[in-house]
């Protein structure tokens, strides 16, 4: 066991873990925050993603220690003092979920893709969003909500 | 007009409704939400018909003992069963307590008022509401299947934007999934699973068990597994396991062509007429007219096809005491309890189970067998609540696929340039394997670890489904309008793999070459091909989907390389209308890119706009993936398609712009709309390849290579 700390949405968080465990598993088991999902522990799927230092990546792999001293944004880290954010809010109206399961790891994703400067276009949008694999077909969906969102942050 | 099963189960109206002190309404449906978002629909409906506000509507938890029992959510049929029994409850409720009110204010119904549940006498200050007319006792009178409903000129719910109350919780990461439940001591479970189907655990480390840092072994003949209160050891521990487990005989598998297999092992056939299998004999081939301007003989396949949901399948398994409590995101609570009770020699009243949200896939994955696993281990470990996860290569490797399928269609057009014989060989393994309780243990051996356990017991040998549009003959008997037709089911017996309900069950391949067969069929008869299907139909809501969408996509223009294609079907040709039109291109490498997709559907009156648009939307991106993509690999020694880059599915780099047109029909009833989608999807992408580059492809999926090799062909 070690003692890592991490800084997740804001705030310095300090667990005792096996260092080798997956950020994934210790943002859900031990810190209770269980929004990033685990889908295939291989890095293929982006259900698990989180933002570090601005960036989505996955964290069912790499472990814990290597986050320390990142700043980790999680899902719902994304919520404002009002209620949800601005990527979370498009895709409530866009109806962007349907069994939610990729959800949180597509959230993350369109924040990311917001906070680029420029604003990426629809192929970089695509690229990105290409990691990430949803089986109920809410891609157009996504999309819809990812490009309501680009649009007003580029307003 | 059909009987509503549901309502004959459940015929009183307090087993779907009641007016809860804290004056909110609680609706009971027995369908789980499975993100087709069935809460809302029957939260909507009942606020409509009770002028009730939706946000006072309060959908109950799907628990064994406390909602009605629907079998299971499977067959597009959540909105004509649910959601029909809780429109006629509300409405059979709302008159009996319009009946109270009239009593108590002294005035006649017909003049009595309702706003969000609050009964008024106007221009007086008479007034009482459902609550204080319920008095918080049971509405213990019959469902009046004939009960009065709204006309839709009178809805204030329906209609107005609705924002359904799940989402919020799904963005924010708020929800919880049965993966995310925790309680107190509980334990991680993972399981050691087989090489393949056939294997016997030989040989385990006898002291494998001392070395394993706190950990439970969980063993049942071949059934293992591992449970540790870390869950992330518990991840490595089942690793380590699998690196020792010996295993036998090494070969499980017949790896031989499928499509060979499919025409030549022992099989049942049945003719099917009306939609229907029927017992009888099989009739013989028909031959073309002698003066047939146009004939085509035509054999469709598919491989294996994977469930194949994001979040590999999970449950929550708690033995407290006698009882046993089971999270679990099945589609069927009732008749899974049923099969668990029966294989565990338990008393029915002892288990609980309880739906909790999962991974979506539209069909029978691993969701029940992870359900009997963690039963298993939490049995095994008394007191302690076992929260147990499929890894994703179980997930790949043992859920029951979507059986693959043979389909041949032989057709002839007849001189007034319409078609006179058209016949349709299906031959597929079972569509049908969901635990249910039976005869002869059915139930039971139909969960994936009776298999394993000690003593095993055999998979059952499937039997032919005779109801309408039922298994492998789902649309296999046209919509179209042909004088002369011979339709024929083939259930196929002793195939390698094990099989059961994947979206849409056979409607997915026999309409795909259906729709085929007549997109062809226009061209050598020398006809636009959505004129050549108007001419085979009569019925206008099927000819108005097809109008509209083939208006949507808009006139041809002749770039080089873009193809256009349609595909057409009323889903079970009685649930929802739906026509789909493709536009693609194929690039050098002969990757299909789908550009622009439009979706036009008649589903009856709409109730949930949202959410009907993201079944129809979601259907046409399955359907795709299915059509472009998927396939299930396998050889003698087990499935080799254990992730996603062995399985590959349709990503976002090709997801196509769609515009779906809900066609409105107010006062309709409700039409099953889950699955009308992905038949047409499938026919509409092969006919617009063939337009693009004049090739027709038969055998899903359409990869590179299959093009590539039909091109040389």
């Amino acid at each position: 066991m070690t003692r890592v700390v991490l800084h997740i949405n804001g705030t310095a968080r300090e667990v005792d873990v096996d260092p080798s465990t997956p950020l994934l598993y210790v943002l859900r088991n031990a810190l209770g925050l269980t929004g990033a999902k685990l889908g295939c522990g291989l890095e293929q799927c982006g259900s698990c993603a989180v933002l570090v230092d601005g960036t989505a990546r996955p964290s069912c792999v790499a472990p814990v220690v290597q986050f320390e001293g990142a700043e980790i944004v999680t899902v719902e880290g994304l919520v404002e003092s009002n209620g949800p954010g601005a990527v979370q809010r498009a895709f409530i109206e866009e109806g962007a979920a349907q069994c939610g399961y990729c959800t949180p790891g597509l959230v993350v994703a369109v924040e990311a893709l917001r906070r680029r400067r420029p604003v990426p276009d629809e192929a970089a949008v695509r690229a990105v969003l290409a990691g990430h694999l949803c089986r109920c077909g809410t891609h157009a969906a996504v999309l819809r909500a990812t490009r309501r969102v680009l649009r007003e942050r580029g307003m | 007009m059909t009987t509503n099963p549901s309502l004959a189960r459940h015929p009183a109206v307090d087993e779907w409704l009641s007016f809860d002190t804290d004056s909110s309404v609680v609706v009971r449906s027995g369908k789980v939400d499975i993100g087709q978002r069935i809460s809302a629909a029957v939260a909507l409906v009942a606020a409509e018909e009770l002028d009730v506000d939706p946000e006072r509507i309060r959908v109950a938890e799907r628990e064994t003992g406390r909602v009605p029992d629907e079998g299971y959510t499977s067959g597009s049929r959540s909105m004509m069963e649910s959601a029909q029994a809780v429109r006629l409850a509300a409405a059979t409720a709302r008159r009996h307590l319009l009946a109270l009110a009239s009593r108590r204010l002294a005035a006649p119904v017909d003049e009595l008022e309702v706003a969000n549940g609050v009964v008024r006498v106007p221009g007086t200050n008479r007034t009482t509401s459902y609550w204080q007319l319920a008095e918080g006792r049971p509405l213990a009178i019959p469902v009046d299947h004939q009960a009065a409903v709204k006309s839709p000129a009178m809805h204030r719910v329906l209609g107005r934007p609705y924002e359904a109350p799940g989402l919020t919780g799904l963005v924010t990461g708020t929800s919880r999934f049965v993966h995310d439940m925790m309680l107190p001591g509980m334990l991680h479970a993972r399981l050691v699973r087989p090489p393949h189907g056939r294997a016997r655990l030989d040989e385990l480390d006898r002291d494998i068990e001392s070395r394993l840092q706190g950990a439970h072994l969980v063993r049942d003949g071949s059934f293992l597994a591992i449970a540790h209160p870390d869950e992330w050891t518990a991840t490595q521990l089942a690793a380590r396991i699998a690196a020792v487990a010996r295993w036998s005989p090494e070969r499980g598998y017949d790896a031989g062509d499928i499509a060979e297999l499919l025409v030549t092992n022992p099989r049942t056939s049945l003719p099917v007429l009306d939609g229907a299998a029927v017992q009888g004999l099989v009739p013989p081939p028909i031959a073309p007219p002698a003066d047939a301007v146009a004939t085509l003989t035509a054999r469709f396949q598919r491989p294996y096809q994977m469930h194949a949901p994001i979040g590999p399948s999970a449950a929550l398994a708690h033995l407290d005491g006698d009882r046993l409590m089971l999270w679990t995101h099945s589609q069927g609570i009732y008749p899974l309890r049923e099969s668990i009770a029966e294989a565990l020699g338990r008393d029915l009243e002892s288990i609980r189970l309880i739906h909790a949200p999962g991974a979506g896939c539209y069909g029978h994955n691993g969701a029940d067998d992870a359900a009997f696993d963690a039963a298993l281990v939490a049995c095994a470990l008394p007191g302690r609540p076992i929260l147990l996860k499929w890894s994703r290569a179980d997930e790949c490797g043992w859920e029951p696929y979507g059986s693959a399928m043979v389909v041949d269609v032989s057709a002839g057009v007849g001189p007034d340039g319409r078609v006179a014989t058209w016949s349709h060989d299906t031959y597929s393994d079972t569509h049908g394997a969901r635990p249910r309780a039976g005869a002869g243990g059915i139930g039971p051996a139909r969960l994936l670890a009776s298999r394993f356990r000690e003593p095993a017991l055999e998979p059952p040998r499937a039997r032919p489904s005779i109801g309408s549009h039922s298994g492998l003959h789902r649309n296999q008997d046209p919509i179209y309008e042909f004088p002369t037709r011979r339709i024929v089911k083939n259930l196929v017996h002793d195939l390698p793999l094990r099989t059961s309900s994947l979206r849409a069950l056979g409607a997915f391949l026999n309409v795909l070459a259906i729709e085929s067969v007549m997109d062809e069929l226009a061209g050598r008869a020398g006809a636009d091909p959505i004129a050549f299907r108007l001419r085979h139909l009569s019925d206008a809501r099927a000819c108005r989907v097809l109008e509209v969408a083939a208006g949507r996509l808009g006139s041809k223009r002749k770039e080089s390389g873009i193809g256009r294609g349609f595909g057409f079907a009323q889903y079970k040709n009685a649930s929802a209308y739906a026509a789909v039109g493709i536009e693609l291109s194929i690039d050098e490498g002969a990757r299909v890119h789908l550009h622009r997709a439009v979706i036009a559907a008649d589903a009856g009156e709409i109730i949930d706009r949202q959410g009907l648009t993201s079944q129809l939307e979601g259907g046409l991106l399955q359907a795709a993936s299915l059509t472009l993509y998927e396939e299930v690999r396998y050889d003698a020694f087990g499935i080799t398609s254990r992730d996603w880059e062995t399985y590959p599915i349709l990503g976002f780099d090709n997801a196509p712009e769609i515009e779906a047109v809900l066609i409105e029909s107010p006062g309709e009833p409700f039409l099953g709309v889950g699955e009308a989608t992905i038949g047409p999807t499938g026919g509409a992408i092969a006919n617009a390849i063939h337009d693009a580059v004049g090739l027709r492809l038969r055998r899903v999926p359409f990869t590179p290579e299959a093009i590539r090799a039909a091109a040389l062909a």
